[in-house]
């Protein structure tokens, strides 16, 4: 897995605007971004010849504020979610879109892992083969992003329903 | 320290059981208590008062692990072969998934995807090493080193292609067998969609901690088996084992050879036929000539009557030939795979030999041996494979990247 932050573009973007602006002093030190107190371990994607998948993985956080990712994307799947899974009125565990997004607290870590919390592919616009290297970014609530790639894995779990309908995950 | 005795009238026997765990307990705790310290100065060496489980080899370096590693108690060997269509760039897939499957159990850390991660955190010196056949590297459009192919037919051979061949190699290693299965399962697992397992053999050493560190092994047979080989770290070590040219310099071959013991005959050979067999005493390992295992045997010295002490036509006899360069590193297992209705044992020796060069090392050592050794009449070897050990990765790279790349 390699990870990559682009974060200092959006910061150079950031003070692009607020010197066309002649606004603030330009050598105040710039506001924290989210995606610089952000990385991913152990990322990988399940593997599947069509249809939906899904990414999991450990952000950290070693910021001083929580950090909230509020979309994903990929050029494997042109829809993608964040997900989480719950149990629905009749008992089922159900994966449905999280509301509000990821939130990885300040100092701490969120686990994307089967049966829980995950990047869920909707519809995936080549097969994902085992060994394949899947690029990601996320995007947080002040705009910034952190890109990584993560492995793909053949793995026979991660079936849960999504919403509650008929649709499994591929494989 | 007192043990729960139990009660009722099997009192006895239970009670003197428990008090040799309480003890064994006792002891235990006494040395943690102590510390490290007071064992240092007692046995003028470091022994931390840290469990087995814990220890890890590297996986990366110049060349695989599993080879020079003093040899696990466990190990796990399974033949694959490669599924229609897998060709280069699914290769290089696979092996960068196995790979890194590989370097992460390694350091006691579980696999991506791993269902039971509990089952990673305990290494025991887990190694996985990885071997190429021809078929293997037909497919990814490299040039086989010459000596890759099957061994040349021997006499004494019968062998079954369901021991035989395949197309990839996964040796897994360590001292702990619940390690070694949970490894396995989690290669193959990674490995299913690109091939499928041909073979496997399970075998096992003395359990770490029973012996001495180094000990020869013992086959099945009783026989120290193994003291002819060059020590890891050594100039003839690095000579007789690495390869230098190509993609395979900093690897080498792996002769595999399941060996079927006929113990039930053997049982009929008294201890000094045995011993004659061999060329070595029982007790010690050592030459017919000698008095302790590592002694050269004098292949000169005659008995009273004027017969070699060594015979002519003993396993060491004939395995040792005049030519230095012919010489191999064995780092094989035991196997013992249960009784049948015709047959107590089922078992035998997972031959495993490293070299340079196949052609040049291994084949006229097996060549004698088919033509004259005593063992031959109580050993046939069922199974036979060859294959070419890549080198070692850096992190970041894979195994067979100096064939995939």
């Amino acid at each position: 897995m390699t990870k990559h932050s682009i974060s200092r573009l959006v910061v150079v973007a950031a003070a692009s605007l607020l010197l066309a602006g002649c606004a603030a002093p330009a050598a105040e030190a710039p506001a924290a971004v989210e995606s610089d107190s952000v990385t991913i371990t152990d990322a990988w994607v399940k593997s599947a010849d069509e249809g939906m998948s899904a990414a999991f993985g450990v952000l950290s956080n070693d910021g001083d504020a929580d950090v909230t990712v509020v979309s994903a994307s990929t050029e494997a799947s042109p829809m993608i979610e964040l997900h989480e899974t719950v149990m629905n009125d009749s008992g089922e565990m159900i994966m449905q879109p999280k509301e509000g997004g990821f939130v990885i607290p300040a100092g701490g870590t969120l686990a994307l892992e089967p049966g829980g919390n995950h990047i869920m592919l909707m519809g995936l616009a080549a097969p994902i083969k085992a060994g394949d290297e899947v690029g990601f970014t996320l995007t947080f609530s002040d705009g910034s992003t952190y890109t990584f790639t993560a492995p793909a894995k053949d793995f026979s779990g991660a079936n849960e329903n999504y919403e509650g309908g008929d649709m499994d995950m591929g494989n | 320290m007192t043990t729960d005795r139990g009660s009722g009238s099997g009192r006895s026997g239970s009670s003197r059981r428990q008090f040799l765990l309480g003890g064994a307990v006792a002891g235990l705790g006494a040395a943690a208590a102590i510390g490290a310290d007071v064992v240092i100065t007692r046995t003028g060496q470091e022994t931390p008062a840290s469990l087995n489980g814990a220890s890890a080899v590297d996986f990366y370096g110049a060349h695989q692990a599993g080879i020079e590693v003093a040899p696990q108690a466990h190990s796990t060997l399974v033949a694959l072969d490669l599924l229609d269509g897998i060709d280069r760039s699914a290769l290089r897939r696979m092996m960068r998934v196995v790979t890194d499957d590989a370097a992460r159990m390694a350091e006691g850390r579980a696999a991506l995807a791993d269902m039971e991660p509990e089952l990673a955190v305990v290494p025991a010196r887990l190694t996985v090493t990885f071997g190429f056949a021809p078929g293997l590297v037909a497919r990814a459009g490299g040039s086989a080193p010459s000596w890759l192919r099957p061994l040349p037919p021997f006499g004494v051979d019968r062998l079954d292609p369901a021991w035989s061949d395949g197309d990839l190699l996964v040796q897994v290693s360590s001292d702990d067998p619940l390690t070694v299965a949970h490894a396995t399962r989690m290669l193959l697992k990674d490995l299913r969609t690109f091939a499928h397992p041909r073979w496997t053999q399970t075998g096992f050493r003395r359990a770490h901690g029973s012996e001495a560190h180094g000990t020869t092994m013992r086959n099945l047979f009783g026989q120290v088996d193994g003291t002819v080989n060059a020590a890891p770290g050594t100039d003839d070590f690095d000579e007789l084992v690495w390869a230098r040219e190509g993609w395979i310099a900093g690897g080498t071959s792996m002769v595999v050879r399941r060996i079927h013991m006929d113990l039930d005959r053997w049982d009929r050979l008294d201890r000094s036929g045995r011993e004659q067999a061999v060329g070595r005493t029982l007790a010690t390992g050592a030459p017919l000539t000698g008095v302790s295992e590592r002694d050269e045997p004098d292949f000169a010295a005659t008995t009273p009557i004027g017969f070699p002490v060594i015979p002519e036509f003993s396993h060491l006899r004939r395995a040792r030939s005049d030519d230095r360069t012919q010489r191999i590193v064995r780092r094989g297992y035991n196997y013992d795979e249960g009784p049948s209705p015709e047959s107590v044992s089922d078992s035998g020796l997972i031959f495993i030999a490293y070299q340079a060069d196949v052609d040049r090392q291994f084949v006229p050592l097996q060549r004698r041996l088919d033509e004259l050794d005593l063992l031959n009449q109580w050993t046939t070897p069922i199974g036979s494979a060859v294959f070419a050990i890549p080198p070692g990765c850096q992190p970041g790279g894979y195994i067979g990247e100096t064939l995939l790349d």
